[in-house]
């Protein structure tokens, strides 16, 4: 059954979001996954529409919070306002208190406002004042980011990446799709149309069934041989966490989820060890963020058991 | 290698008991039991197999003090105090001195080992102990070789050093499993094999047995006597002992012919046949002539010269000597297994010019024995035509007197020829032979005794003819005028079936005749058969390898006689190579122990030979769609062989069938 509503729920997005089933089905493995999502790219290329499909499919509570260099930690996670009448503070959440929230151009903010947001998502709950307010459940961000060499961007730092769970990038769509979108409706009025193909408990149900998948012995054997490599490579400045290590698997377990399966392959460690990786890891001489290239030698350095 | 591998290995060499490696003798119990068990086990293969020629107060000394240390062991107390055991050593050293005389030579020497084996274990503490038991536990299993070198011993001796090797392995390794250790030890003592095959072939071989004590090298026992008295034994002892083999280039000659000649027996005193001295020379007292059996003779030691042939043999390899009474001798008494290429001429004429003196001799009777004999050969010669004539008489006469063939005859008195012809009537071949020839003389034709063996069995395995002592015989030779020794078996009148068939066939009774040649028993004596015929390759080919047979092996690999500088060159050459390869093999790619890691291996090998490798980091499901695109007319086999691999290795269940399906579709995929 949860392979079903994953099929219903990707047919459906991809008839929104054209040419991009890979990064699709990415991005519902990261929300099975129970990860947080950054999408790194030019502007215009379907990130907010993404998210706001995402949303809508799975019908959850979605907010999209845009971040400009003047935005401050109480603009997303809310205020504490003095009412007359009851002569006490009373709290007015901020938009972070939704199902889905949309952080875009999560870079434009300043760090402060970033790590309130990054702090909320780590923790789930939000402080302010001395009070506590536990986050809806369940709780995803989908950040946004402009690739960091446009003007005005305040780079995450390291910290921050990894907290999100995968790191996609969609790309400009191929000539086909490209036409299909142009010739076709507008995508938001199509998404105003769109029904809710799943809720919550549906997700939830997804969330527990790729728990469960078997990791074999070897597998995480393979895993642990891939994070030393990371740790142990040259070319890096340092190495995947074992918050990094965790993530690849429970990604790794949804995207087999997806495929149908019920074990986790090497394949599905290799396809997503990119896309955990690429945001984490550094190179050792200039600090770049690590390319694909290296990313693809350290995949092939590693023997799979 | 890293610090931590390179520390953990050090720690792996040395020792236990020595954590620092500095200290040799540290205190405390350093032998674990397991160690200790090892280290008992071997010690008991090491003294067991003595235990059979050993004196045995010592034998059952040794193996008391073992049981002691078990029993020390097992409760895990202190070893006894020094000065106890040093007391003990000096009583037991004192004992065997008393059991033989003296401390030198071989038995005293394997006694006083095994004792201070005993002793040894007892005081073991520390490593150096045990390695000294091992030591002392590998030089036993040596020693066996001075008492037995057959194929049972040297694979008793192999178990021995198996597990004296493992104690060794359990006092290095002490943490590893004692599958393990077996396991550790029969490696090294496979690794070790090569060595000793080239050892065996090249090293320079000693004549005669290492040891210096010839005689005791060989046991020697032969069931031929050169004196014969007929009715001095009433059961005849049936051993099963093989005494020569014949392996025949054409068919073996039926059993009729297969008498193989030994001591010739010529002179009577009235109750015992004694053997006549007799000229040697070079060559036969006749000419080989008619139908000729080539033969390779097999015969095991008795420490006399006779080479115990077929009628009549000639040119023979290596020389022998050959005897004025039709015997072959050899160049020196027989102390180990020899061999020899014979030929025999059964057809050919002998003593055809036979010396007046040994016919005289040949005729002598005491007149104070078998008058009752010497009566009937008197009427029965009387008339009579020629010598021939009075044969048949006497064949004729002894026919008519229906004597009964049994291995237990009743036990005869003074005229022993006279009671068994006319009162027991009952007796075996030497019997037989005996009251002919009495007869015969008392007649005055020149009649002698011949012991040897008669008949033989075939070996189905080999083909080889085995006679064992269990086919001494009896039978006469007679001397006519123009036609010279004639052979004549007095048995063969009364039980034909002796000559012809074996003892089995002769004797009615069944409950006369040893285990092995009852009829019942054939699957027995398959199970022989087959063992005989392991053990004669055993001989022919591991005892039999002598300095001779070194030579020209050596020659024919272009080492020959005076070449002692190359074939030590060869052989440190080879035992370098050995090393070499065994280095290189410890240095290779540890083998994968999982069945189903080997299977995939198995299964990318394949692959691999058809054109196509997986890359080290290539899943399963990965590899599967490369060699789908390869190979797309077994696409489907292909997904599936990978995908039940998949499902084996990174799956949640894994039932021991699946491998095997797995492996049969590997076995069975061939690709176009």
């Amino acid at each position: 059954m949860p392979l079903h509503h994953a099929n219903r729920l990707l047919e459906a997005a991809s008839r929104i979001i054209l040419g991009k089933e890979r990064e699709l089905r990415l991005a519902l493995a990261c929300l099975i996954a129970r990860g947080h999502l950054l999408i790194e790219d030019v502007p215009g290329v379907g990130k907010t529409t993404l998210a706001h499909a995402l949303a809508r499919l799975m019908g959850l509570q979605f907010q999209r919070i845009q971040f400009t260099s003047d935005l401050l930690p109480a603009d997303i996670l809310g205020v504490s306002i003095f009412d007359r009448d009851t002569t006490a503070f009373r709290f007015h959440p901020g938009p972070v208190f939704a199902q889905l929230i949309l952080a875009d151009e999560i870079n434009r903010a300043t760090p402060k406002t970033q790590s309130a947001l990054l702090e909320a998502m780590e923790e789930r709950q939000v402080t302010t004042d001395g009070q506590t307010c536990a986050l809806p459940e369940p709780f995803f961000v989908i950040a946004t980011q402009n690739p960091a060499h446009q003007v005005g961007t305040f780079p995450l730092p390291e910290s921050q990446l990894d907290r999100f769970l995968l790191r996609i990038r969609l790309g400009y769509p191929d000539p086909e799709a490209e036409r299909a979108l142009l010739m076709g409706e507008d995508r938001r009025g199509l998404l105003e149309r769109q029904p809710a193909v799943i809720g919550p408990a549906e997700l939830l149900e997804m969330q527990q069934a790729a728990q469960g998948l078997h990791v074999a012995d070897a597998l995480v054997a393979y895993v642990q041989a891939l994070l030393a490599a990371t740790r142990n490579s040259t070319e890096l400045a340092g190495g995947l966490s074992p918050r990094a290590g965790l993530g690849l698997l429970s990604a790794a377990r949804a995207w087999a989820l997806l495929d149908g399966r019920d074990h986790v392959l090497p394949e599905d460690v290799q396809i997503l060890f990119p896309h955990v990786a690429a945001h984490r890891l550094h190179l050792a001489g200039d600090g770049r963020p690590a390319p694909p290239a290296t990313l693809v030698r350290l995949l092939q350095a590693v023997a799979v058991g | 290698m890293s610090q931590c591998r390179t520390q953990r290995l050090i720690a792996r060499l040395r020792p236990a008991g020595h954590p620092n490696g500095a200290r040799a003798n540290p205190p405390g119990p350093a032998l674990r039991r397991n160690q200790g068990a090892w280290l008992l086990a071997a010690a008991a293969a090491a003294i067991g197999p003595h235990a059979g020629w050993l004196p045995i107060w010592v034998a059952a000394l040794g193996l008391g003090l073992l049981a002691w240390r078990a029993l020390l062991l097992w409760r895990g107390s202190r070893p006894p105090p020094g000065a106890l055991l040093l007391t003990l050593a000096l009583a037991v050293a004192a004992g065997v001195r008393a059991e033989f005389g003296h401390f030198f030579g071989r038995e005293p020497g394997v006694a006083l080992l095994v004792l201070l084996l005993g002793l040894k274990l007892l005081e073991t503490r520390a490593a150096r102990d045990i390695r000294a038991g091992v030591l002392l536990c590998l030089f036993l299993q040596l020693a066996l070789f001075f008492e037995d070198q057959s194929l049972p011993v040297a694979a008793l001796a192999l178990a021995g050093s198996l597990l004296a090797l493992g104690a060794l392995v359990a006092l290095t390794a002490p943490e590893g499993s004692e599958r393990e250790h077996l396991r550790t030890a029969a490696t090294l003592l496979a690794q070790g094999l090569p060595f000793m095959l080239v050892l065996f072939v090249l090293f320079p071989r000693i004549q005669g047995p290492l040891w210096g004590l010839p005689a005791d090298a060989f046991s020697a026992r032969t069931g031929l006597s050169d004196t014969m008295r007929p009715g001095s034994i009433s059961a005849l002892g049936q051993s099963d002992e093989i005494a020569l083999r014949a392996a025949f280039t054409g068919p073996p000659p039926p059993p009729a012919q297969r008498y193989w000649r030994g001591p010739v027996l010529g002179r009577f005193d009235g109750r015992e046949w004694h053997a006549e001295p007799a000229t040697e020379s070079a060559v036969p007292a006749y000419a080989p002539q008619g139908e000729r059996i080539d033969y390779l003779l097999t015969i095991e030691p008795h420490r006399r010269r006779w080479l115990i042939a077929l009628e009549h043999p000639a040119a023979a390899q290596p020389a022998v000597r050959y005897t004025s009474d039709l015997r072959a001798l050899t160049a020196e008494p027989l102390r180990s297994r020899a061999r020899f290429t014979l030929s025999a001429y059964p057809r050919t004429p002998v003593g055809m010019d036979e010396s007046p003196v040994v016919l005289a001799a040949a005729t002598a009777l005491p007149t104070d024995s078998n008058p009752r004999s010497r009566q009937l050969a008197s009427r029965l010669a009387a008339g009579a035509r020629d010598d021939a004539e009075i044969l048949e008489r006497v064949l004729a006469e002894l026919r008519a007197l229906r004597l009964a063939y049994t291995l237990r005859p009743p036990l005869l008195g003074r005229h022993a020829a006279d009671e068994f012809l006319f009162d027991s009537q009952r007796g075996f071949c030497e019997h037989f032979a005996s009251a002919f020839a009495v007869l015969m003389r008392a007649a005055g034709v020149p009649t002698r005794i011949v012991t040897g063996y008669q008949g033989g069995e075939i070996n189905p395995i080999d083909g080889h003819l085995v006679v064992r002592q269990s086919d001494a015989h009896a039978w006469a030779e007679v001397w006519l005028q123009g036609q010279g020794w004639l052979r004549v078996d007095p048995t063969a009148l009364a039980a034909p079936e002796r000559i012809d068939g074996g003892l089995a066939a002769a004797l009615a009774d069944a409950g006369e005749l040893p285990l092995m040649l009852r009829a019942d028993m054939a699957w027995l004596r398959g199970l022989r058969h087959r063992w005989e015929a392991v053990a004669n390759l055993w001989n022919q080919h591991v005892l039999g390898y002598n300095p001779e047979r070194q030579r020209e092996l050596l020659a024919r690999i272009g080492l020959g006689a005076g070449r002692t500088a190359q074939t030590l060159g060869v052989l440190a050459g080879a035992v370098a190579l050995l090393f070499a390869t065994l280095y290189a093999w410890s240095l290779r790619r540890p083998r994968l122990q999982d069945p189903l890691a080997r299977t995939w291996e198995r299964f990318c090998a394949k692959m691999a030979d058809a054109g196509l490798a997986r890359s080290p980091w290539q899943g399963p499901q990965a590899y599967a769609e490369e060699l789908a695109a390869r190979f797309p007319a077994q696409a489907g086999e292909l997904h599936e062989i990978c995908a039940l691999y998949a499902r084996l290795r990174y799956g949640p269940h894994a039932p021991e069938q699946d491998l095997r399906i797995l492996q049969n579709r590997i076995a069975s995929l061939r690709l176009k």
